[in-house]
């Protein structure tokens, strides 16, 4: 196993393209190229949205950082532009190591299908091959602890049920990178207990640990470092109590 | 086994042909997602996707009564005629409509996981070919009843299936990026696929026409695109200018999504 996981962020920038319903229509592109600019004015002027704007994060192993802001402040953006899921407009992203990310919940989850067969789609997408999902199919059922459960069509789970199986299968290869956006925030007491024990036994094999939420206390216990954003620019960065204290 | 998650524009053709390759790779996966997307339409049904199989032999029966009767034709020429125009259409029109949602459709996938985006694409293809597969056992049947033998002949078909298939992979790539970034796309494309349904030979036959010179067949992609498939399942050999018609579209067709995708691939997560 890899032990330098790294993840070096350079002076990002992400900008949103808003469309409404005007502008991606092709209509309005062509009647603004017919009529020189005047009827679809809008088509022109592109609106954007400046989700991250000169980001530069540099996270080595053995990191346990907490991404902290406000709504909207970009947090989310920034665990996905650290996910690969969006290349920046500008700035480059280098990342080494094995990542997983845990940005949504239901992933990937077939209502239809059994948790069993939810267990290996997930394990898919998540990039792992077919027989390395089998061999931990047994460990992950036995972490989520859903039983009988597993054999049911997921459409029956609760939503706290939903993410005892996204955690488990994200978190069973042993990632050398873990990306989480407000976890826990549905899993019962006992799995979030749980839950944190398996995130520690990570971070003690040095992995990194990427964590974007609003629970002060959660990461305080967590994480070691923290990032503050606030409208898409990086605050401030430092110790996590010292970051959320600047808050 | 340093990833780079991003990088300079100058290296955006490379990103793209890794793409394709690597979402290539991947056929556990989108095997996978396709086929759930199957079982999904006919979970809980008793006779599950072979729904696929009995409505297209419903449709074949009734139509190839009527049309057969109506255009004066022998059933024995034209029902198989019939069946497999329905079948190949059926799985163009669904590499269209599909591919148009390939990338929108998946835009949960594509906000959550770093995946190739090819993957999505080659999902639908997938897809499609499965509803194919068991839309062709409605031909096998035809086949017994009007017994009809291609003979060595039939194995032209193979080729020809493998070029429909590329060409649904580019159409599938152009298409979805398209309809991501514009959303009235996929009514645009649907009502010209409505259109070419009825004005490439599927239901009538090019010798019913009166003067034959009033429709230029060769003028019409989907002709070709039927008749690489079509005619040597029929025992026939399909003409050098279908062939050189599909060679040169899937040539054209991937080049012209090869550039566009280097330009616009990364902006798809942003659109979808």
């Amino acid at each position: 196993m890899n032990t330098d996981a790294s993840i070096h962020v350079e002076s990002v920038t992400v900008d949103f393209p808003i469309y409404n319903a005007n502008m991606r229509s092709i209509k309005n592109q062509f009647i603004y190229h017919g009529t020189g600019g005047r009827v679809g004015r809008g088509a022109g002027n592109r609106l954007t949205v400046r989700a991250l704007d000169d980001v530069s994060v540099s996270l080595e192993h053995g990191d346990r950082v907490g991404i902290v802001g406000h709504n909207g402040a970009g947090k989310t953006t920034l665990l996905r532009v650290m996910a690969g899921v969006y290349e920046p407009v500008r700035g480059h992203v280098w990342r080494h190591g094995r990542t997983a990310s845990l940005l949504n919940v239901s992933l990937g989850i077939d209502d239809v299908a059994t948790g069993y067969e939810n267990i290996m789609t997930r394990g898919l997408l998540l990039g792992l091959a077919p027989e390395e999902v089998e061999e931990r199919t047994a460990e992950i059922a036995e972490f989520t602890e859903l039983g009988d459960y597993l054999a049911m069509p997921a459409h029956t789970y609760s939503s706290g049920m939903r993410f005892r199986l996204g955690f488990a299968v994200c978190t069973c290869f042993e990632p050398e990178i873990l990306l989480m956006d407000e976890w826990l925030s549905v899993g019962d007491r006992h799995f979030v207990e749980k839950a944190r024990q398996r995130l520690e036994e990570f971070v003690e094999r040095a992995g990194i640990l990427v964590l974007a939420s609003q629970n002060a206390n959660l990461l305080k216990r967590v994480c070691t470092k923290g990032v503050l954003l606030d409208a898409g620019k990086v605050k401030a960065t430092g110790p996590i109590g010292e970051v959320l204290e600047s808050d | 086994m340093t990833e780079v998650a991003s990088t300079p524009r100058l290296s955006q053709a490379a990103l793209a042909l890794f793409d394709l390759v690597e979402g290539a790779r991947v056929t556990h996966l989108w095997g996978r997602l396709g086929w759930q997307d199957i079982r999904r339409r006919y979970r809980r049904s008793t006779l599950g996707p072979f729904w696929i199989t009995i409505s297209m032999g419903m449709l074949v029966g009734v139509l190839g009564t009527l049309y057969g009767g109506l255009f004066k034709v022998q059933a024995t020429n034209y029902v198989p005629y019939l069946t497999l125009g329905f079948v190949i259409w059926t799985l163009v029109n669904g590499l269209i409509t599909d591919g148009c949602t390939a990338f929108v459709g998946a835009s949960n996938i594509i906000q959550q996981a770093r995946l190739p985006l090819s993957v999505h694409v080659y999902r639908v293809v997938w897809r499609n070919l499965i509803i194919f597969f068991h839309n062709t056992l409605i031909f096998v049947v035809v086949a017994v009843v009007f017994s009809v033998w291609p003979g060595w002949t039939g194995l032209l078909a193979i080729p020809g299936m493998v070029l429909l298939c590329l060409n649904g992979v580019w159409v599938g790539m152009l298409l979805g990026a398209f309809a991501a970034r514009f959303r009235d796309v996929p009514p645009i494309i649907a009502s010209i696929v409505r259109i070419a349904f009825f004005v490439t030979p599927i239901i009538w036959m090019p010798e019913l026409l009166p003067n034959r010179a009033v429709v230029p067949m060769n003028l019409n992609p989907f002709f070709h695109v039927l008749e690489v498939v079509r005619a040597p399942l029929l025992g026939e050999v399909p003409g050098a200018v279908s062939w050189l018609a599909m060679i040169g579209m899937t040539l054209f067709g991937v080049v012209l999504t090869f550039v566009v995708y280097i330009r616009y691939r990364w902006r798809i997560a942003y659109w979808v």
